[in-house]
């Protein structure tokens, strides 16, 4: 347990510099846009100078950009992201409200991604060379070169509107009124068709890792010495060569985070998914600069939170891990 | 053998190579088949392909022939792949060989940027640069690189902590060389293979987030792009789902072209890291 605590402690001292780094860079990026929030506010709704200087002066837009970058560093230290100029509310809670729809999104995703393909990886490895092997191989590839919205609107097609067994986007039936597991049961269908869109692409990615790992555990010793000890290929293949083939895909687990929370904006655009990539276009479009660093930031402490807990999972996994550093 | 026979005796490169070939030639026949502006309109609208033979593949909403916006769409995905991955590999190169050959505390800088870069989500970040500079090709390029660099720059910096213990750089820095010199004139040069081993996988990635991109809308508004023809074809999903469609096959194809002949040369030339 201290081994775990030990690294958590690094890393956690890490994770403040990288974040330190992502606000600035981010905030100062955003501020080399031409034109704010009030520009975009005005076009839509209209007002004369005067209202533009007071909607600036009540934004704090008209302060230099290095007073509002110290403001901004301020106020996230008491978890204040600011307030959003388009929903007229608290960013921090535009994006609390959106954030459980992502997370249920990408948890789907890549419990079905994982799960199928490091299945399906274990199939193909167990002969490597085989017919099944080489198909499979190829298959992931040119899943893996499938984009993801477009798969998303080729299951819209095919599901939703020729075939008419599941709904075309949203979260759940709007106005249902449903409550408990049929709300629950309601949310699954409406979830299958974007998880898999979402999921499909990185299975490729899981497969084929797999599939690679197992072919280089399977020239080793030890896989040998268990061939000798008569042990049935059945038993070699899960316990002997598997299992030593998953633990890169534990750490590929962190590495994808990022990328699959990239991936779920198009998605979430695809299926009208309320969740926090929606928001991050919904953003872009109304030139709400503030909302959508904050969306930025807490997709960036998202990852560091989800990276620290495969670190910590990969610790107890594989004891090689952090010892040295313990014994230190 | 030579590297060519071997790469020829592999049924997956080669076919990856005709992909690869098919869409090059798309791409520079483009203005001498379709001269004139692809976005113009040539015919009625939501014409079915296969129909009229002027319009081989039929038109999209506003009328606009979908083969010639197709073609165009390739020049478009293979400008801004190949620019986008040059522009990564370049920036991490650079940065991997300046973390890795200078140490100490510039190495702690450069790698906690790059940490920094590779913790928010790359498609954000380029949705993020694009929105704030205006969509351009070259704005998408380097929106594009902006999250991809991060690869390159770890696997060049790992190369060049290994390459500058080698007794030549020693000999470089015993007859007095500059130590910006031996960086990128004699350890970069050396740290290079692996780091262009991961150019097809870049060039697949910048092209599917070109049309990621595009198709939210941010892409090049004066150009065809597959990404912009799929959400074009979108809003007709239910009477003409093949505007939608097809342009994503030219995608998928393009990108598994991309995989397969890069895979190819990897192996056929052993360039791949621990081989080499």
């Amino acid at each position: 347990m201290t081994r775990a605590l030990i690294l958590l402690r690094r890393r956690l001292v890490g994770s403040i510099f990288v974040l330190l780094i992502v606000v600035v860079g981010t905030f100062l990026l955003l501020e080399a846009a031409p034109g704010d929030a009030v520009d975009a506010y005005i076009v839509s709704t209209g007002g004369d100078a005067g209202m533009i200087e007071l909607l600036r002066h009540r934004w704090g837009l008209d302060q230099s950009e290095l007073t509002r970058l110290a403001n901004y560093l301020w106020a996230l230290l008491h978890l204040d992201l600011g307030q959003s100029v388009t929903f007229s509310r608290p960013i921090r809670d535009v994006i609390l409200e959106r954030l459980p729809t992502t997370l249920l999104l990408m948890v789907s995703a890549t419990a079905l991604s994982f799960g199928l393909g490091s299945a399906l990886g274990i199939y193909a490895g167990a002969r490597p060379g085989s017919v099944r092997d080489r198909f499979l191989s190829i298959g992931s590839l040119a899943l893996y070169a499938v984009p993801g919205f477009w798969l998303g609107l080729v299951l819209i097609v095919v599901f939703a509107v020729d075939l008419r067994w599941l709904p075309i986007g949203g979260i759940e039936t709007l106005a249902s009124d449903k409550a408990g597991l049929d709300r629950a049961a309601d949310i699954a269908i409406h979830l299958i068709l974007p998880v898999s869109a979402l999921g499909f692409i990185y299975l490729a990615l899981y497969l084929r890792m797999m599939r690679a790992g197992m072919a280089e555990v399977w020239r080793q010793d030890f896989v040998l010495a268990a061939r000798a000890r008569g042990l049935s290929r059945r038993r070699i293949v899960l316990a002997h060569v598997a299992g030593n083939a998953l633990l890169p895909l534990v750490t590929m687990l962190g590495l994808q985070s990022a990328q699959m929370l990239g991936g779920s904006v198009v998605i979430e655009s695809v299926f009208s998914v309320p969740g926090l990539g929606r928001l991050a276009q919904e953003a872009v479009a109304a030139r709400d600069t503030p909302l959508l660093l904050g969306i930025i930031l807490t997709s960036a402490v998202l990852v560091i939170v989800i990276n620290l807990l495969v670190d910590i999972a990969y610790a107890f996994l594989d004891p090689r891990i952090g010892a040295g550093e313990a014994g230190a | 053998m030579s590297p060519l026979r071997r790469f020829l005796r592999k049924p997956e490169a080669v076919a990856g190579a005709i992909l690869l070939a098919a869409l090059v030639a798309m791409a520079l026949s483009a203005p001498m088949l379709f001269p004139g502006d692809p976005q113009a309109i040539a015919g009625p609208a939501l014409l079915p392909p296969f129909q009229d033979w002027s319009l081989p593949l039929g038109t999209d909403r506003l009328g606009r022939d979908v083969l010639a916006e197709l073609f165009y769409g390739a020049r478009t995905s293979l400008a801004v792949g190949l620019a986008a991955a040059a522009a990564a590999l370049a920036i991490g190169s650079v940065v991997g060989t300046l973390a890795g050959f200078a140490g100490g505390l510039v190495d702690e800088v450069l790698m906690r940027i790059t940490d920094a870069f590779q913790t928010v989500p790359g498609f954000l970040l380029a949705l993020a640069f694009v929105s704030v500079v205006g969509p351009s090709l070259g704005i998408v390029v380097i929106a594009i690189a902006l999250g991809t660099w991060t690869g390159p720059a770890r696997v060049a910096r790992a190369e060049v902590l290994s390459i500058r213990e080698r007794d030549y750089v020693a000999g470089a820095r015993v007859i007095g060389m500059h130590p910006l010199a031996i960086a990128f004139r004699e350890v970069l040069p050396n740290a290079l293979p692996p780091v262009l081993a991961m150019s097809s996988v870049i060039v697949a990635a910048a092209i599917l987030t070109e049309a990621a991109l595009s198709f939210l809308g941010l892409g090049d508004p004066n150009r065809a792009t597959w990404g912009g023809m799929i959400a074009e074809g979108r809003a007709v999903l239910r009477t003409a789902p093949f505007l939608s469609i097809v342009p994503g096959i030219a995608l998928v194809l393009t990108v598994l072209g991309v995989y397969l002949a890069g895979e190819g040369i990897v192996e056929t030339t052993a360039v791949r890291r621990g081989l080499s």
